[in-house]
């Protein structure tokens, strides 16, 4: 009997509820499980607190009516500064939020994944922050006395992520020059969904010399599942760029027609592979070359 | 004799690099291409111990130009990715940034996610706060505008205080606000600091042909002013680091008819 993780992007998304909060990987336009992301639009889920540097992922959650409450510290398409979905549906008033510092944001995932209550920090004072998420300050209790935010573990029932590689058992490689706070979004989550450009059965048989890019242990990943291209339209370094043609149509589509279920077919499709497809195949994703900055 | 003595975007460029001189060896950021070329530039003269990264992870120790490049076409030199960037350059100060936010206040509180409205629903939201309240409690901060009006130098505090100022309200008892370093605020207009009386913001240089009432009009409140200055123009030796920097001179686009330096 040999451990293996794989699962369908349905049977991930079958174990996820309604009303769980749910942590997204990647950040802004990059290296975001978008594949992952789609199977939920094409699910009834909904009532979600989503937990993400946010990007399309956030863009198209929201526009769908999937979140309850967003926990964030901006939502961007880099090139296209604001994300219009998100925007939307802000200005519309449709959506909680908690918003966060960027570097709060990763210190609250860092103290759910030590099971800490909370982590100290100086970050919040002096903004409107505290107030508006309702964060509470706690004394040290050295000679120093100071007074610091308490920012509250962000606990998360699930976390998706997108890789580059995973073998059978969830033995994950992450390249590109940065794979920002995925690792965290793994630690802090009760089960992880990781989706991978690759999926090996042994990852020690075919790719040994890469074990340094194993940035989390197997033991935060519950299921691994093989998604070619399944950041798209989102960047996976080293493999592919942003598709910014897609980010335009996209972002477009906010402003005419401006309806989500007009265009949700575009964007979302029926399945993996009739994605794929419609955005040119897998050819036309690797070769789009890498973002600038 | 306009061209020979710059633009006004490379008079601000020159401005705005002169407030990393001297910082030591900490990293330099300059968000928008004015303030990136500025830290460029400060590297480049009066500060090479400043460091800066290639826009998206690395460590680089020759600027990397603006504009589209070969991805490999930039020199690592080290590492500084946003997976360590709070362990390694915020939180322990070593950084000193400059941003464009969308408002800022007497008290040099700025805003960079939403206006009018609500939080619930505000009427415009723009991008969250992202690292501000952070950067603004660990580590100096300066500005750039590049249209200085009411509308960005408001009268009354911002709509949503997203980076801390010095603002007596704002300081919760007990905490320690003392890695709140407000710097150089540069404009089209005019050079501003925070010298004046209780950190409040001071009239330190106007660019050549500014008179000090446009600047007063354009500023929704009070600013010291006392000696003032002309900010001087660029340097034909700046001018041309600059142009190494930017080569398809995208800071021509950042203020509104790329005017030169001198009204004339």
């Amino acid at each position: 009997m040999t451990l293996d993780k794989r699962m369908t992007t349905q049977e991930m998304v079958a174990g996820l509820q309604d009303g769980m909060t749910l942590g997204i990987g990647g950040w802004g336009p990059r290296r975001k499980p978008m594949a992952l992301v789609r199977e939920i639009m094409r699910s009834n889920l909904r009532d979600l607190t989503v937990v993400s540097y946010g990007g399309a992922d956030v863009g198209m959650l929201c526009a769908a009516g999937k979140v309850k409450k967003l926990v964030f510290a901006f939502v961007s398409l880099d090139a296209i500064p604001l994300e219009p979905w998100f925007r939307k549906s802000r200005e519309a008033g449709q959506i909680e939020v908690l918003e966060l510092d960027e570097g709060m944001f990763q210190w609250g995932l860092k103290a759910a994944a030590f099971g800490l209550p909370f982590l100290p920090t100086r970050v919040g004072l002096g903004t409107d922050l505290a107030e508006l998420g309702d964060l509470k300050t706690v004394q040290s209790p050295y000679a120093d006395r100071e007074v610091l935010i308490a920012m509250p573990a962000l606990r998360l029932d699930a976390a998706l992520i997108h890789v580059n590689r995973s073998d059978w058992r969830g033995n994950v490689q992450l390249f590109g020059a940065d794979t920002y706070y995925d690792e965290w979004f793994a630690k802090a989550a009760s089960k992880t969904f990781v989706s991978c450009e690759q999926l090996v059965d042994r990852i020690e048989d075919h790719y040994p010399d890469d074990a340094h890019a194993n940035t989390f242990e197997r033991c935060f990943v519950t299921g691994v599942t093989e998604i070619p291209c399944g950041a798209h339209p989102s960047s996976m370094p080293p493999l592919y760029g942003p598709d910014m043609k897609a980010f335009k149509a996209y972002a477009d589509a906010a402003r005419e027609p401006g309806d989500w279920s007009a265009v949700a077919d575009i964007f979302v499709a029926s399945d993996a592979d009739a994605y794929l497809s419609s955005v040119g195949g897998r050819e036309a994703v690797m070769n789009i070359p890498l973002a600038i900055y | 004799m306009a061209a020979a003595d710059g633009t006004l975007a490379d008079l601000c460029i020159v401005a705005c690099s002169e407030a990393f001189r001297g910082n030591g060896e900490i990293i330099a950021t300059g968000v928008g291409p004015i303030p990136r070329l500025a830290a460029g530039l400060a590297k480049l003269t009066h500060s090479p111990e400043l460091m800066m990264t290639d826009g998206e992870a690395f460590l680089v120790e020759q600027p990397v130009p603006l504009g589209p490049r070969k991805y490999e076409d930039r020199k690592k030199a080290g590492y500084l990715p946003f997976s360590r960037f709070f362990d390694s350059a915020v939180w322990t100060g070593r950084r000193h940034a400059m941003v464009t936010p969308t408002q800022i206040d007497r008290y040099g509180q700025i805003n960079l996610s939403q206006l009018g409205g609500t939080h619930q629903q505000p009427k415009t939201q723009m991008l969250g706060v992202r690292g501000f309240p952070g950067n603004t409690i660990y580590h100096p901060n300066s500005f750039f505008f590049p249209s200085h009006t009411t509308r960005v130098f408001v009268e009354k505090e911002v709509d949503m205080v997203s980076g801390v100022g010095y603002n007596p309200a704002k300081r919760i008892a007990g905490g320690n606000f003392s890695g709140v370093d407000l710097r150089t605020i540069v404009t089209n207009l005019c050079v501003l600091d925070f010298g004046g009386p209780d950190h409040s913001i001071r009239l330190v240089s106007l660019h050549p042909d500014v008179s000090i009432d446009e600047v007063l009009q354009s500023t929704g409140f009070p600013l010291s002013t006392g000696q003032t200055s002309e900010t001087p123009l660029p340097t034909a030796e700046q001018i041309e680091i600059i142009q190494k920097l930017d080569p398809l001179n995208i800071r021509a686009t950042v203020i509104k008819d790329n005017p030169p330096a001198r009204r004339g």
